[in-house]
């Protein structure tokens, strides 16, 4: 089941976030386990599948990051594979020095560096959106495939710097 | 539309009859049942005109059970024997749990649920659940003016702290069966509170639950929109509550009277006093604490607003760490927050309206009863489970509040499954062996947010067995994790190459077997083997009933979705479970009409596929009829 036609939606990288979540929720209000609870276990079956595949498709396609490996995988290309990892140098030399940062601010307990961290790595994610945006519209795989890891690399970041404002808090 | 009705003599299944189902809130100090008539969510009294019910459960000497106000009133004479709070014992092992203060013999069973030892025999907190359960059952029973054990009662949506893991889950559907209540669902007690709540006041916008309970905290942010609750994001903390609280007040009393160590008596009674002056508080400036102690001393202390408040500020502080970490989760500020709707008893203590107040920079909403809310929301959801047509059409898409993961090498927890997940959710992982020929393979299922093993709840080893024999890494072990809309997890496993379904031997950690239920089931039902086999047939002819009910109604919307000959076959088996069913006396059989069930069941899996499918394309279309009526 393609996603994006699971929520008729056109197969674009640049996809209308309300329709998603509107359809979305359409779907849902169609298949919940909810709306079988009396019903034949065939029925319950079906309802659970679709949920599923729907809360699936939904949470994939709402993160761009997981948007953009997913349209990928469309065209064959896996984004993130443990064999095959290139990162230029210059984003590797970028990640280092976060990571530093991270760990800094954490031995500090400095609560507010690591939001500030987290905020800045948010814009810069948002900014290598829209360069996947033009990449994609250009149907150039190889800069999509490399914007896409850096953007799932920094959405992982952004997760360890939350946990660690956890552990501080 | 007119619907066949195929019903026996004496058993009505009026397919528009209005359904009884019941929402319950079974709490750490006090449960309550309430039910949807004429429209109206409403809190079911008993005799006595009493909503609550006090989750207390007493065996007595005689051999009875006394649950509610009058064991209530016995604990501090009996507190052995008198089991409060065993909420926060469901699906706990002894080393989960705090001992001190607690004048209970307990059982410890290693790696299992604990048990406590009363004059009635060893008893586990699932059971102390459904004698609480039982009572509630038969309040609405007798409310809805139905025999015992009526099958006319469809089922009951049970609420449970969100923040409660799997194990504590299991435990309490498990006291419901044991209460002989079928769970429709069972629902976080903070989105219940929301759809009471929203419903209510028609609100629109995000919303945080702030739900602080006898012994659980719960903190969940939902959008609500045109019907539909979404679960942004939950947090909490399943062992703080009013209990502790109390617990403050009774330390403070010991402190301030230079008392020495108190026996269990002296501890029940002086912690209801600490309830007492905690309630008192509320609206007074001071409380004064009397109270006269079984060796003869005399216990009188005066607590002040001011010191109370000193004594519990850490415990109102514990309850803003999950509050952020909820709001983090979801992405969201306070200045996102549209309201902060509170629930449970302990937010009636001043100093919890204005910590939170003071947190999100406005001030809480209080316009339903704290006490009541949860039910409420938890009988509009039974209502709607049940099959009744509401006004709105509601649809709540909840989140597993704990992470999922595996033991991995080392100790180490890998997540399969994030917490704030939307249920219900599956996720597969792969595996391989390690040596030539290893036919067998041990998996460790955890729960939590910590990194090693040790810091998470263990939730079941499962041990694959039957791998065809391969050298090693040549077998590949899918393992699959599925949570469904209660939040509980199922695990299955299939080796790919070979296509061998693997055999899984599930040995929860925290619950009960099928054996042991099974057993306890027997040991509450008294009567000879042919009540039993009587029961058994009664059941599963209702089962047949309500499926054949269903198919006819799929048959008479989306038959045109079937081929002949695909009608054919569906009819064969309807047939042969109508012949079963209608069987004479002495051949009436329930294995037979259990497994002419079954054979319609899967015979009609297509069917309810290329159903489903339809469904969600009309809904995508614009076409639903539903969306028409609004």
């Amino acid at each position: 089941m393609n996603y994006f036609e699971l929520f008729k939606l056109p197969q674009t990288f640049s996809l209308d976030v309300a329709t998603l979540e509107s359809n979305y929720r359409k779907i849902q209000s169609e298949s919940h386990p909810d709306r079988f609870v009396t019903a034949s276990s065939a029925e319950k079956l079906a309802s659970m599948q679709t949920a599923t595949i729907a809360n699936e498709a939904y949470q994939t396609l709402k993160s761009p990051g997981l948007r953009a490996a997913y349209l990928l995988s469309l065209q064959g290309v896996t984004a993130i594979d443990e064999k095959n990892n290139q990162m230029p140098a210059d984003f590797l030399m970028q990640q280092m020095e976060w990571r530093e940062a991270i760990e800094d601010a954490e031995n500090a307990r400095d609560v507010s560096t690591l939001q500030n961290l987290l905020d800045e790595i948010g814009s810069a994610g948002k900014n290598l959106q829209e360069s996947l945006k033009s990449q994609f519209q250009r149907h150039h795989l190889s800069e999509v495939t490399e914007s896409t890891r850096k953007l799932i690399f920094m959405d992982k970041v952004r997760a360890d710097i939350v946990k660690s404002i956890e552990k501080l808090d | 539309m007119a619907l066949l009705q195929i019903s026996e003599p004496g058993q009505s299944a009026a397919p528009h009859q209005h359904k009884l189902a019941v929402g319950i809130d079974l709490g750490t100090t006090n449960s309550l049942v309430a039910t949807v008539r004429s429209g109206l969510s409403s809190v079911l009294v008993d005799d006595d005109g009493h909503a609550l019910l006090p989750s207390v459960v007493r065996y007595l000497p005689n051999g009875n059970i006394d649950v509610g106000y009058s064991a209530q009133a016995a604990q501090s004479q009996d507190p052995a024997n008198t089991i409060i709070s065993a909420k926060r014992f469901m699906g706990r092992g002894l080393k989960d749990i705090d001992v001190t203060l607690q004048p209970y013999h307990f059982v410890d069973n290693d790696n299992e649920m604990l048990q406590i030892e009363t004059r009635a025999g060893i008893k586990s907190p699932i059971e102390v659940s459904a004698e609480i359960l039982k009572t509630l059952k038969q309040r609405a029973e007798k409310s809805f003016g139905l025999e015992e054990n009526s099958s006319e009662l469809v089922g009951a949506v049970i609420t449970v702290p969100a923040y409660f893991d799997d194990a504590q889950r299991q435990a309490t559907k498990d006291a419901a069966r044991l209460a002989g209540l079928n769970v429709l669902r069972l629902l976080n007690e903070p989105t219940a509170a929301a759809v009471a709540y929203g419903l209510d006041n028609a609100a629109e916008g995000t919303y945080v639950i702030y739900d602080l309970g006898g012994g659980t905290f719960d903190i969940s942010i939902l959008k609500l929109s045109k019907g539909v609750f979404e679960v942004l994001a939950t947090n909490g903390d399943s062992a703080l509550g009013g209990d502790d609280f109390d617990r403050r007040i009774f330390c403070w009393i010991l402190e301030q009277s230079q008392c020495k160590p108190v026996n269990a008596q002296d501890t029940r009674l002086l912690l209801t006093k600490a309830r007492e002056a905690k309630e008192w508080l509320t609206d007074h400036a001071s409380a004064q604490i009397t109270s006269m102690l079984s060796t003869g001393e005399l216990v009188n202390v005066t607590l002040s607003t001011k010191q109370f408040n000193e004594l519990t500020q850490t415990l109102v502080a514990k309850t803003l760490s999950p509050t952020k970490k909820a709001l983090r989760d979801a992405g969201l500020n306070i200045e996102d927050i549209k309201g902060i709707v509170l629930v449970g008893g302990a937010t009636r203590m001043p100093q919890i309206r204005l910590a939170v107040a003071d947190f999100f920079k406005q001030s809480p909403l209080t316009n339903l009863d704290p006490d009541k809310i949860v039910a409420l929301g938890a009988a509009i959801q039974a209502n709607t489970l049940a099959g009744n047509k509401s006004g709105a059409d509601l649809l709540l898409l909840d989140v597993i509040p704990l992470s999922l993961g595996l033991e991995t090498m080392g100790g180490l927890v890998e997540k399969i499954i994030p917490r704030n997940a939307t249920l219900p959710i599956a996720r597969a992982q792969e595996f391989t062996t390690f040596k030539d020929g290893q036919t067998a393979m041990s998996i460790h299922v955890l729960q939590g947010e910590r990194e090693l093993v040790s810091d998470c709840r263990s939730l079941a080893q499962f041990e694959l067995r039957g791998i065809p024999p391969m050298v090693a890494g040549a077998a590949r072990i899918r393992v699959t994790f599925t949570v469904d809309a209660d939040g509980l997890l199922s695990v299955s496993a299939r080796e790919i190459a070979s296509n061998v379904e693997a055999n899984i031997v599930v040995k929860p950690s925290y619950g009960l077997s099928e054996e042991q239920i099974l057993a306890m089931l027997k040991s509450g039902f008294s009567g000879a083997d042919a009540d039993k086999q009587a029961r058994a047939l009664a059941e599963a002819k209702v089962d047949a009933q309500s499926l054949l009910e269903a198919i006819k109604n799929a048959l008479e919307k989306d038959g045109h979705l079937l081929n002949n000959q695909e009608k054919q076959q569906i009819k064969a088996k309807i047939d042969a479970l109508q012949a079963n069913i209608h069987a004479g006396a002495g051949d009436a059989n329930s294995g037979a009409i259990i497994e002419a069930t079954e054979a319609l069941n899967t015979a009609t899996e297509d069917f309810a596929a290329r159903r489903m499918d339809i469904g969600v394309s009309r809904a995508l279309a614009g076409k639903n009829l539903d969306s028409l009526e609004i």
